[in-house]
């Protein structure tokens, strides 16, 4: 059910980025989707790979600040309101979203959007409960 | 000389009580752990007594064979003889840090160079380094007051010390050296750097003492941490840490990560180097200055009057046994105070509080005065802050910024800007609650606050006055 994000610590210096994406191309890890929030005096870069424990294992090596974190890749009716009727579910149950962000691929006119919940076992039981698919983190990775 | 006869009867005195103490504690009884019964235990009026004839004796000594305190002296109109109690000491001149420059290199020595055994020099930071020198028996005075020193924090024969003070002009590590010998406690010499060589040494020799700075100590953890080493599964009891100034918060850090209790050490070469005062393992309050070689003053930096007993001002030294570099009223730029309360482990010796800067460490912000220790103070206090800071001080459009950089360690990282951003406003306002000023925080990359071995740079200041 779950799936396994990377977030990172980055400074706000020229290269940082690149010296992570440098590291995952070394270690032969490949990355599924990503983000980058930022402030003005840092930023997190959030990953899903493929093989997240070497991912992990590189990035302690280097000494980089990193979390893992349990999200949720939800699937959308990849047409206009299919975010919308998930958020109104979503909603009107009462979840609290930390934050969201798109998957790349999509398949069979579905979208998959990755969303990080305040409450992951109640965002799970809502989400089934009202037949919408949450995509399996094994299946993600490969995607 | 009756003066020689004194001290050398002195000195054989003091060795018997030292095997005195030697035996008793191998049999096991349980006595204070005090090097020098006698003189760091003596009434107040035969401590005080001793202090005169000895200040005495050095103001003629110098008076008679340093041209600079001749001069200084006649300047101030006052001759050695003019001095007749402690209280007299007021009327003599300081002498500061420029001074010593300005006499570069031997200048103020008070005997001659075949009688020097040894020279060591400041680091000099800022300008030239200031050159000091040792007769065979001032070796001798300074080895005793390091065994009292290592003492005091509960070494002896059968300890071992691991120094990594620096070896070389630093007064540090030779000083730590001679002192553990003298005690009979076994020395590992092995300075600073190769900090991975460093922790292998600790596991395989284990060590029971170690002296260091408090910035290496934190350092040294660090390294031990990756290689999976933890000091709990060391056998430190203790640790004397100086150099450089801590915080008490500091000194928690430091005890609850290296797992022993930490002793705060104070020393400056132009006195005679570490072993001017030392905290006492049994209160950790204070330190006890060796009175009986150094006469302590708090003054006012800016009048040079003389304060009272527990005022905060610019600490003064005045030794009164040293032969090659005797130094008459030092003003050392440390800002302290003296407490005279009596302590738990039986010294009658003043205690000084911790350095909470020097009076030339001190930032002004904006009118404000603040001192990096300050700043180290509360991010200490809070929870999961790295306790690597650097101070960064720009002047914008006139104004002057302080930023503070703190690591994100992984025990402060979230994975929510939110978080971090909460963590930079709290440093923030704790900053501007405890010290009035208004600070920049920038959260950095764990590693990116450039490691020290010996004295850690706090503060980078880019303004150009």
């Amino acid at each position: 059910m779950l799936v396994k994000q990377l977030s990172i610590f980055l400074e706000n210096k020229v290269g940082r980025l690149r010296e992570v994406t440098q590291l995952l191309k070394e270690s032969n890890v490949n990355i599924r989707t990503l983000t980058v929030s930022d402030t003005s005096d840092f930023g997190i870069l959030r990953i899903i790979v493929d093989d997240c424990e070497k991912a992990e294992r590189a990035l302690k090596d280097q000494g980089y600040t990193f979390n893992k974190t349990d999200v949720l890749a939800v699937e959308i009716k990849d047409e206009p309101g299919g975010l919308n009727a998930v958020l109104e579910i979503i909603d009107r149950n009462g979840l609290n979203i930390e934050y969201l962000y798109a998957f790349v691929l999509s398949r069979q006119g579905m979208a998959v959007n990755i969303f990080r919940f305040d409450n992951l076992e109640e965002a799970i039981k809502v989400l089934t409960q009202n037949n919408i698919k949450v995509v399996r983190g094994e299946e993600l990775y490969q995607l | 000389m009756v003066t020689s006869f004194f001290v050398n009867s002195m000195i054989y005195i003091e060795t018997i009580i030292k095997r005195w103490f030697y035996i008793y504690k191998k049999k096991g009884l349980s006595i204070s752990m005090i090097y020098n019964m006698d003189f760091e235990t003596m009434p107040r009026e035969a401590l005080e007594a001793i202090q005169l004839r000895r200040l005495q004796e050095t103001l003629s000594r110098v008076y008679a064979t340093v041209p600079f305190y001749q001069e200084k002296f006649k300047e101030s109109g006052i001759v050695p003889k003019d001095i007749r109690s402690l209280e007299d000491l007021k009327h003599v001149p300081f002498t500061t840090k420029q001074d010593l420059r300005d006499n570069y290199p031997f200048g103020m020595f008070a005997v001659p160079m075949e009688n020097v055994v040894r020279i060591h020099a400041s680091s000099g930071t800022t300008g030239r380094p200031t050159v000091v020198g040792y007769t065979a028996r001032d070796i001798e005075t300074w080895s005793r007051l390091m065994a009292r020193s290592l003492c005091a924090a509960g070494a002896g024969p059968g300890d071992i010390i691991h120094n990594a003070y620096g070896y070389g002009l630093f007064t540090g590590g030779l000083g730590v050296h001679y002192g553990a010998e003298r005690l009979g406690a076994s020395v590992i010499p092995i300075s600073g750097g190769n900090t991975k060589r460093q922790v292998i040494i600790m596991q395989d020799f284990g060590p029971t003492l170690i002296t260091c700075t408090p910035s290496y100590a934190l350092h040294l953890v660090e390294v031990a941490t990756e290689m999976g080493v933890n000091f709990k599964e060391l056998k430190f009891k203790a640790g004397i840490f100086g150099a450089e100034p801590w915080s008490e918060n500091m000194r928690q850090e430091i005890e609850e990560k290296l797992n022993l209790k930490a002793m705060d050490i104070y020393g400056l070469s132009e006195v005679i180097g570490p072993g001017v005062s030392i905290e006492c393992v049994e209160a950790q309050n204070g330190l006890h200055i060796f009175e009986d070689h150094f006469i302590p003053e708090i003054i006012n930096p800016e009048t040079g009057e003389v304060l009272p007993l527990g005022e905060t001002g610019e600490l003064v030294f005045t030794s009164i046994t040293k032969e090659a570099f005797p130094v008459i009223r030092y003003r050392t730029r440390d800002i302290t105070s003296l407490n005279p309360d009596p302590c738990i482990c039986g010294r009658t010796h003043v205690r000084m509080n911790r350095v909470t800067g020097r009076s030339d460490d001190m930032l002004i912000i904006r009118g404000v005065n603040v001192f990096p220790s300050q700043i180290e103070s509360v991010l200490m206090e809070m929870d999961n802050i790295e306790p690597h800071y650097q101070l960064v001080v720009d002047r914008v459009n006139n104004l002057d910024m302080l930023t503070v950089l703190v690591e994100v360690g992984q025990q402060v990282f979230s994975d929510e800007i939110k978080v971090l951003q909460t963590l930079e406003k709290s440093i923030t306002k704790n900053i501007k609650e405890t010290i009035g000023v208004s600070t920049k925080v920038k959260l950095v990359e764990p590693k990116t606050i450039a490691r020290s071995e010996g004295k850690a740079q706090r503060v980078i200041d880019n303004r150009k006055i």
